[in-house]
């Protein structure tokens, strides 16, 4: 494929999200949210087929506009194999999350500005797909911070909810913060007296750096790359602020933009600084652990349905994690076609997730327009009124749950399988670790699968638990459309697991030394993993499952009579049932929330009203229960009030008084001063 | 291995699993009867009320959606499934190239998936309180299950079946090394917390503070029921020739013939009825345990296959 090519869909890429934010031009909400979506789906297209053409291609795409920006040094886009596979998940799951947004955002017509969202929308994406292009600190730094004000703006686009300003305001501390330890990140990568700062300059630059410099380097980057991709403890923001913003950009924001914090970690720390000491691994490895069981647990217990799938969202980036962490492992043991699985494992994972999170993060939005509920003890009986939504809800809650036949099996499994050479390493402390990493993904599994049983099963079936969810309606055709997409691709993914492990492995290949592709697995219809640990074909498993249920469906109506009734639900012989009796998503939580009791420590709080005359009478049970994560507890908390304490200390600085105000610009003036004489 | 004959004796396995299932239940259920000095009924019975389940009309619920109709085929296929990568008479089978321990654990979290979504679906307040608790008990399951394989795994060097029961057998010594000993208890007490058998669940009570596995079902009849009842106990079946057939795995055919199958056929069905027989002592012996007291049960079978793998480090 010729470099014209690439320039070409690059160009286009950026003319269809410019043409999205021109959006804000247009003289009707209709015309805005229009222009948004065509605009988006054009460049969602070209980037797409972009990351396509490096995929399958010889060539990669590079850039040069020096005379942009000269004085900084020019921006640059350089785009490579590792660079394509994200850059083709933004592009797959943008097309449809566009369409439906088109749909969605029409609830806003008149309440908020179409205009300003296709503005904010078309800068989010464009920057979104220039951060896996950039080719150097310079164009990286600002598309990435271009990328958290726009993301940002987009979040508090419901600005009269007090709630949606508050996790707005937490999303824009944390991804400053992360924005700091970034910036020292490169700065201390560049330190060398190195002028180009293209991530070619760095990687070689990095090999010459001292250990504990390339040691500050990885740290620094986990806390800021980590920060967007929701790993603990700088997830905090990520359950506050995904769930706040517009549906369709909760689902941008949890199926996308947090694999760009993966993508960056991959770039710096395999590809610039070619992996490192064990330690390193281990700590994502455990990292990794904690935050997927963190962010499952307390998924299991929400009642909210977005943020049950924002705390999902952190579970699933630290399964992402796990399979990196295990990557830097097993490289630094010198095992590169283990961890090439391993890292294998991490991408398939970053390409499923974003099918079935977007999936269900549009379902919700559904759900959410349909209602204008989100707590999921208010829902119920949808499946009768939104069958569609309620299909593409559960083919993504049996993907997340990693149930055969859909994607999330997949790469599940070989999750699994990718620490099986680990367990058999000769350091007992490594095959210890990845023992209790393997104990940790199989509950954090088995746990997700409550989750979502939860999520579908509450929300969706059963009777109505409020007249909202009874006077519910299904989603329009642009909503539909999206999340039929996402949905389908699910299953669509699982069959293509082989040849999107292909990619993966050309990506990767040469990365930090990774092997070719072509000797990490073999392949064809069955998948096997090196040395033939184990052997699996998620396309003969779908095929033989669907069989089998078939089977029994001809049996079943070959011998029964086929007769039916229609009756009320057994309620040991009482007669009318209301959605009262129902089980409730607190109640289906409740075991697993007094298992994990010590973890939780909820606040409960237990009314009980009785009879004047009688206290077996009971007249009214209030239970109300609060959970406030340990980690804000622990962490955020004392911080926040540290500042604000510190705040109101430096208020006493600003007296209004512009005296007072003249006199501490003249006493700066003189210590300033006072400063360059003394030297 | 992809040859006619041996995806046709795996069909033929797969059918013979489905045809013992119920025989197998029904042994248990007459050799509990047995020990609480009851006559019991046959061991035939099972059969007898699949027959009579699939000739009778259906009551169902009418808040019932798509969901309850197409649960009970999902949870049969699924079990289905499973019954042909389990070795019962011959391994490998052509199909164990496809799939190997993790997908049989996936794929009966898919049929249990569809039980909690089913038993949800009718609005009882006992269907829920069943797929709230099967849910707990299968989410916490999932790490003893994980490691028991994980040792079973670095012993055998795959996690596929067929390789893992090759080795056992190439290697009778490893059958009584410390990491197969404590990873099949570890794998025997989870498979009575999945398939429901006491002390996790009884499967003879309908108490609603108690049940389950019932609880969920409680709104099936018919067909419906018949395919739920005899998917759970090809699951037992599943679970006992896993037991059976992994850990002791003498006995199972390596090739097509005749004879050879035939060997395999009596030791499955003596190492299943010796298995079977444990069960139903235990059961006698064993009150069901408070469903808070479960996780703690589930952590002793952690802790166990913790072991098992640590023990594989130590024998390396």
């Amino acid at each position: 494929m010729t470099a014209d090519a690439l320039q070409v869909s690059f160009w286009l890429m950026c003319a269809g999200f410019l043409a999205a934010s021109a959006g804000v031009l247009a003289p009707t909400p209709r015309l805005a949210r229009a222009l948004t979506a065509i605009g988006s789906v054009g460049g969602a297209a070209a980037a797409a087929w972009l990351a396509g053409l490096v995929l399958v291609g010889p060539s990669s795409l590079s850039i040069e506009l020096p005379t942009l920006l000269a004085a900084a040094g020019g921006v640059s886009f350089h785009l490579d194999r590792l660079g394509a596979i994200f850059l083709a998940v933004i592009g797959a799951v943008t097309i449809p999350v566009s369409i439906y947004g088109f749909g969605y955002a029409a609830a806003y017509d008149g309440r908020y500005s179409a205009r300003w969202i296709a503005l904010q929308t078309g800068v989010f994406l464009l920057s979104m797909c220039l951060v896996v292009c950039a080719a150097g600190v310079l164009t990286f730094v600002l598309a990435w911070e271009l990328m958290a004000v726009s993301s940002w703006l987009l979040v508090i686009t419901e600005h009269d909810r007090p709630e949606t300003v508050r996790g707005g305001l937490w999303y824009l501390a944390m991804t400053h913060m992360g924005l700091a330890a970034l910036l020292a990140a490169f700065f201390l990568l560049g330190q060398q007296g190195t002028t180009a700062w293209t991530f070619g300059a760095l990687r070689g630059g990095a090999r010459g750096l001292a250990p504990g410099t390339r040691n500050a380097v990885f740290l620094l980057a986990l806390i800021g790359f980590g920060s967007k991709a929701g790993l603990i403890p700088v997830h905090v923001w990520l359950p506050k602020a995904h769930p706040a913003a517009p549906s369709h950009v909760s689902a941008l924001m949890s199926a996308v933009m947090v694999k760009l914090g993966i993508y960056g970690l991959l770039r710096v720390g395999l590809d610039i600084l070619g992996g490192g000491p064990t330690w390193w691994g281990v700590v994502l490895v455990a990292i990794g652990a904690s935050t997927a069981l963190t962010g499952v647990l307390y998924a299991l217990v929400d009642d909210d349905l977005k943020r049950l799938l924002a705390y999902s969202t952190i579970e699933n980036v630290g399964l992402i994690m796990l399979g990196t962490g295990a990557g830097f492992v097993f490289l630094s043991l010198g095992q590169p076609a283990a961890a090439a699985v391993a890292f294998s494992a991490a991408l398939l994972h970053v390409v499923n997730h974003a099918a079935f999170k977007g999936a269900l993060f549009l379902g919700a939005g559904s759900v959410l327009h349909a209602t204008g509920v989100r707590d999921i003890n208010r829902l119920g009986g949808l499946v009768k009124r939104a069958p569609w939504t309620a299909a593409t809800f559960l083919v993504g809650s049996l993907s997340i749950a990693a149930l055969p036949p859909f994607n999330g099996f997949a790469s599940e499994w070989l999750l699994f399988q990718s620490f099986l050479p680990g367990v058999a390493s000769s350091r007992a402390s490594v095959a210890v670790l990845l023992t209790l990493g393997v104990g940790a993904l199989a509950l954090s599994g088995g746990l997700a699968a409550a989750t979502f049983v939860k999520a579908f099963g509450i929300s969706f079936l059963a009777m109505p638990r409020s007249p909202e969810a009874a006077n519910a309606h299904e989603a329009g055709w642009a909503m539909r459309l999206g999340m039929a997409i996402l949905a389908l691709a699910c299953p669509v993914l699982a069959v293509l697991t082989v040849p999107v492990l292909s990619a993966i492995g050309g990506a990767l290949a040469g990365i930090g030394g990774l092997p070719a592709a072509s000797t990490t697995f073999s392949m064809g219809i069955i998948l096997e993993t090196p040395q033939a640990l184990a052997r699996i074909s998620p396309v003969a498993i779908m095929a033989v499952l669907v069989a089998a249920s078939a089977g029994g469906w001809l049996g079943a109506r070959v011998v029964s009579r086929g007769l039916r009734r229609v009756d009320d639900t057994w309620g040991c012989g009482r007669i009318g049932q209301t959605s009262r009796m129902e089980y409730t998503s607190t109640a289906f939580a409740e075991p697993l929330r007094r298992i994990f009791g010590e973890l939780y420590r909820p606040t409960d709080d237990l009314t009980v009203t009785v009879q004047p005359g009688s206290p077996y009478h009971i007249r009214a049970i209030t239970f109300r229960t609060h959970l406030h994560p340990w980690f804000e507890r622990g962490v955020y908390d004392p911080l926040v009030r540290a500042t604000h304490a510190a705040a109101s200390r430096v208020r006493a600085l600003q007296s209004g008084s512009i005296n007072a105000y003249l006199a501490y610009i003249v006493l700066v003036l003189v210590v300033l001063l006072g400063m360059v004489i003394g030297f | 291995m992809f040859d006619m004959a041996g995806i046709a004796v795996e069909v033929g396995q797969a059918l013979l699993a489905l045809a013992l299932a119920p025989a197998l239940a029904g042994f248990i259920r007459w050799m509990k009867a047995r020990m609480q000095n009851r006559r019991g009924a046959p061991f035939w019975q099972p059969y007898a009320e699949l027959r009579k389940l699939f000739r009778k009309d259906m009551v169902v619920s009418r808040h019932a959606s798509w969901i309850f109709h197409l649960a009970p085929f999902v949870i049969f296929g699924s079990t289905v499934v499973v019954s042909l990568l389990v070795p019962v008479l011959v391994t490998p089978l052509p199909f164990n190239a496809v799939a190997d321990l993790f997908a049989v654990v996936y794929l009966l979290l898919l049929g249990t998936v569809f039980l909690a979504l089913a038993g949800l679906d009718t609005g009882s307040a006992f269907g829920g309180m069943g797929s709230s608790r099967e849910m707990t008990i299968a989410a916490i399951s999932e790490p003893a299950i994980a490691l028991a394989i994980l040792s079973l795994a670095l012993a055998a060097g795959s996690t596929n079946l067929g390789e893992i029961a090759a080795r056992t057998i190439a290697r009778p010594s490893s059958a009584i090394s410390p990491g197969h000993v404590l990873a099949f208890v570890a794998l025997f007490i989870v498979m009575l917390a999945e398939t429901g058998r006491l002390p996790v669940d009884n499967p003879s009570t309908h108490l609603e503070l108690t049940m389950i596995h019932e609880a969920m079902i409680l709104e099936y009849s018919g067909p419906y029921l018949a395919l739920v009842e005899w998917a759970s106990w090809l699951k037992l079946l599943v679970f006992l020739a896993l037991a059976g057939n992994l850990f002791i795995p003498w006995g199972l055919a390596t090739s097509l013939a005749p004879s050879a199958l035939a060997v395999a056929l009596a030791t499955t069905v003596a190492k299943l009825v010796v298995i079977a027989a444990a069960v139903a002592a235990l059961e006698t012996r064993v009150a069901k345990l408070r469903l808070f007291r479960v996780p703690e049960l589930l952590a002793v079978s952690f802790v166990l296959g913790l072991l098992a793998v640590a023990s594989s480090f130590s024998v390396r």
